[in-house]
């Protein structure tokens, strides 16, 4: 096959060449966008100085003038606004914490009850499921709030809790357990416990490979994890003691307070997250053939190692990637708290703080930046795990 | 000795008998409830477990919606508890008497009719797009996207020229506004959702660039900061006159952030045609318009239905959020009757929250059926 000389090539207009087309269409986008942006630049300049507001981040240093209702670092109202910023900041993963680890409870039980062959159990299961996922969210919220909670006993009337903790319409009371010396005993059993567990697993999986001989991994983990620490937990004089709420006349003192602001938001976030979990977990647990069940059967596998070292690694692989996506959801939908009261980012910052300084250019910036941070850092780890456990193809 | 000469014994049966019945205890109602309420001890317990669930919890429910709740009255009193009814249960005389608030909300009562024709226009176009053997389908989609748009703005917003007295959308509140903001996000987002997924799958690096900066952004922030973006970024991006309303700004946000849901959902399905399908448009010489638009987009379309509905629902669920810029919706609406000192009692709020939750369960579940209908639907194209 020869090569068609330049000047032999049938001429094509300039219109329809794919190289001259997306390099104008390219040149016209990004000129459209940086005339969008140019101009909202001008009108926003142009507006805040007829507003007299303020640009730059010089508010950060200045006192804040209002209360918190829960700071876990020091804080008072002669605090600046930048400690008003990660007091936010630290209720917001509080609350978000909190609320990953008891959704990923509930949605696991809500799943698997699902599945489950009792048909009473998978289909009460199923309702709580398509009620809530039905339901907005902020709905769901507020009658937690202003429904359940603020109609809960006066403090005179408080209901006691099992264990000692009182639950009333100004919040949930829990004995705070407290630190004594000698803890750091137990500390430092646990993290060894945690070292050497890891590595009998390590151990116990070359020699597996070596000899086919199993040892008893989980016992001895659990062992080493949860007794070693007890143990010396008792032999240190039980190092902990708890703080039990003392009721008064007029207030409980005493033990840990859980604002009901909080308690509403995380029921709240937990039943709405977790039927969403359940979800999916029911498709991921589905999305493993039967045949693999069947094949380990057959193999003599009893059931519990086949939904251990079959089903389970299988179902996580489609499990896990939906699942961080939920458990952002959830951090991003705890910014719901504003609704409720609970001092979180967006009600300390993105409420307060921009209601009194009036920038609201840099404290939306600043509260969208935090949100975009855990996002992709979130994603960032998600894609490595993905990477790491991707079906192997051919 | 052959077979004919083996003579059978007496004893022993010429004809097979019929089989036995199965054992009473595995057929019927008793077999059903042991194979899938009893069939081990975990599962006894658990049916007990859940049978005591639903004893605490249906019969107060009942009790509270319809026993001892009170139908008729015109304030508080109605509602209260007293020495003849110690348990006052959901009062719904004060539903009766706000049910136009939660309507309407605040739109002047003889300007009413307005809303009304709004909702009718909008059912008939709905049943026209969504009933699948409809007449002309195609009229019902451009009255749909065209028609029906143009006609409610100037219906609810009014055209003094021709006798409609200007309403502000400040007046607007209730079920119309949480169905306003909900279709026009439902219009809007699509085509811009497709626009989206396009660009991100684009060639061109700088389409795809801001295609991905834009999408990933607005996924990664909470709906409430887009809406307080809208709400107090967007008055100082724009110049001084053309100031958009709380409604607009509450319509942009929610339109904004449904776009970009929507383009992830669509662009899933692109990802999910074979690349034959790309190559084969290609091959019978289709320029890209008409590859995406008679190749590609109908079978992305089709398979992205049920994720299309399932973003349309979180849609639906996310208008509540719009309270936050001061608009009025539904639930709003109840939050604000719920505190309102004439009907102020123990038993309101769960009945205003009992209203909302049936309002918003009866969209989303009915979108969620559809979706399973349509999906079983197009399910049977592919069955060989």
């Amino acid at each position: 096959m020869t090569a068609v000389p330049a000047s032999e090539r049938p001429k094509v207009s300039l219109l329809y060449n794919p190289r001259v087309r997306t390099i104008t269409y390219q040149t016209l986008l990004c000129a459209v966008i940086a005339f969008l942006a140019w101009s909202a630049i001008n009108n926003a300049i142009e507006n805040l100085r007829r507003a007299h507001i303020a640009s730059g981040f010089e508010f950060w240093k200045f006192t804040s003038g209002f209360d918190i209702s829960q700071a876990l670092i020091d804080y008072s109202s002669t605090s600046t606004y930048g400690r008003a910023f990660w007091v936010g900041l630290i209720n917001t993963l509080v609350v978000a914490g909190i609320g990953i680890v008891l959704a990923t409870v509930v949605g696991f039980l809500a799943g698997i009850a699902r599945l489950s062959k009792n048909w009473l159990l998978s289909h009460i299961a199923g309702g709580y499921v398509e009620l809530v996922r039905n339901l907005p969210l902020l709905l769901q919220l507020l009658f937690w709030y202003n429904a359940v909670l603020k109609a809960l006993p006066e403090l005179r009337d408080s209901l006691t809790l099992p264990g000692g903790g009182f639950l009333n319409n100004r919040g949930l009371f829990l004995p705070d357990p407290i630190v004594q010396p000698g803890f750091e005993w137990v500390l430092g059993a646990f993290i060894i416990g945690l070292v050497g567990a890891t590595a009998f697993r390590v151990w116990a999986g070359r020699r597996q490979e070596r000899t086919g001989e199993q040892a008893p991994v989980a016992w001895v983990a659990l062992g080493l994890i949860v007794g070693l620490p007890l143990i010396i937990y008792f032999l240190a004089g039980q190092p902990i003691t708890l703080a039990y709420p003392q009721k008064g006349r007029f207030n409980i003192s005493g033990g840990m307070e859980l604002l009901p602001e909080l308690v509403a938001l995380l029921l709240g976030l937990v039943v709405y997250t977790g039927a969403f979990i359940a979800e999916v977990v029911r498709a991921g647990i589905l999305a493993v053939a039967h045949g693999q069940t069947e094949a380990a059967y057959s193999l003599g596998l009893r059931p519990g190692p086949t939904l251990r070292l079959v089903v389970i690694p299988q179902a996580m692989r489609v499990i896990v990637p939906p699942l961080t996506s939920q458990y952002l959801n959830l951090t991003k939908n705890s910014s719901l708290a504003v609704f409720v009261g609970y001092p979180d980012l967006v009600q300390v910052f993105a409420g307060t703080v921009l209601n009194q300084t009036g920038q609201a250019v840099e404290v939306i910036a600043v509260t969208m930046a935090v949100y975009l941070t855990i996002s992709l850092v979130t994603s960032l780890v998600m894609n490595w795990y993905n990477s790491r456990m991707a079906l192997v193809e051919r | 000795m052959t077979a004919a000469d083996f003579k059978q014994p007496a004893f022993v049966r010429t004809l097979p008998t019929d089989a036995l019945p199965p054992p009473a205890s595995m057929t019927g109602a008793i077999g059903w409830a042991r194979a899938n309420l009893f069939s081990g001890p975990f599962n006894i317990l658990m049916t007990v477990l859940v049978i005591l669930l639903i004893v605490w919890v249906v019969p107060p429910l009942l009790k509270f919606l319809i026993i001892d709740a009170t139908w008729s009255g015109t304030d508080r009193e109605a509602c209260l508890s007293s020495a003849t009814r110690p348990e006052a249960g959901a009062c719904w005389a004060f539903v009766r008497e706000r049910l136009p608030y939660f309507i309407y909300g605040s739109y002047p009562i003889p300007q009413r009719w307005r809303v009304d024709i709004f909702f009718a226009m909008l059912a008939i176009g709905i049943a026209w797009l969504l009933w699948l053997r409809a007449p002309r389908r195609d009229l019902g989609a451009l009255y749909f996207f065209i028609v029906l748009p143009v006609v409610s703005y100037i219906l609810l917003k009014g055209w003094p020229l021709i006798g409609l007295a200007n309403v502000d959308t400040s007046l607007w509140g209730g079920a119309l506004v949480t169905i306003v903001v909900a279709t026009v996000g439902i219009v809007v987002s699509l085509p811009v959702g497709i626009l989206l997924a396009l660009g991100r799958r684009s060639r061109m690096p700088a389409v795809k660039l801001f295609s991905v900066i834009y999408i990933e952004f607005v996924r990664g922030v909470p709906l409430i900061t887009v809406l307080f973006m809208a709400s107090v970024m967007l008055p100082l991006f724009v110049p001084d006159a053309w100031s958009p309303d709380k409604l607009l700004r509450a319509l942009v946000g929610i339109a904004m952030f449904a776009s970009a849901y929507m383009a992830e959902v669509v662009r899933a399905g692109l990802q999910a045609i074979p690349k034959g399908q790309y190559e084969g448009a290609m091959a019978v010489g289709l320029n890209y318009r008409h590859m995406m638009r008679l190749i590609i987009l109908p079978q992305a379309l089709k398979i992205t239905i049920p994720n299309i509905v399932n973003t349309y629902i979180g849609l639906f669920k996310d208008t509540t959020l719009v309270s936050i810029v001061g608009m009025f919706d539904l639930l709003r609406t109840i939050e604000s009757a719920r505190i309102d000192p004439k009907w102020a009692t123990p038993v309101t709020s769960a009945t205003g929250y009992a209203v909302a939750a049936i309002f918003y369960f009866v969209f989303c579940y009915g979108m969620s059926r559809y979706a399973r209908y349509t999906e079983a639907r197009l399910a049977k194209s592919d069955r060989r």
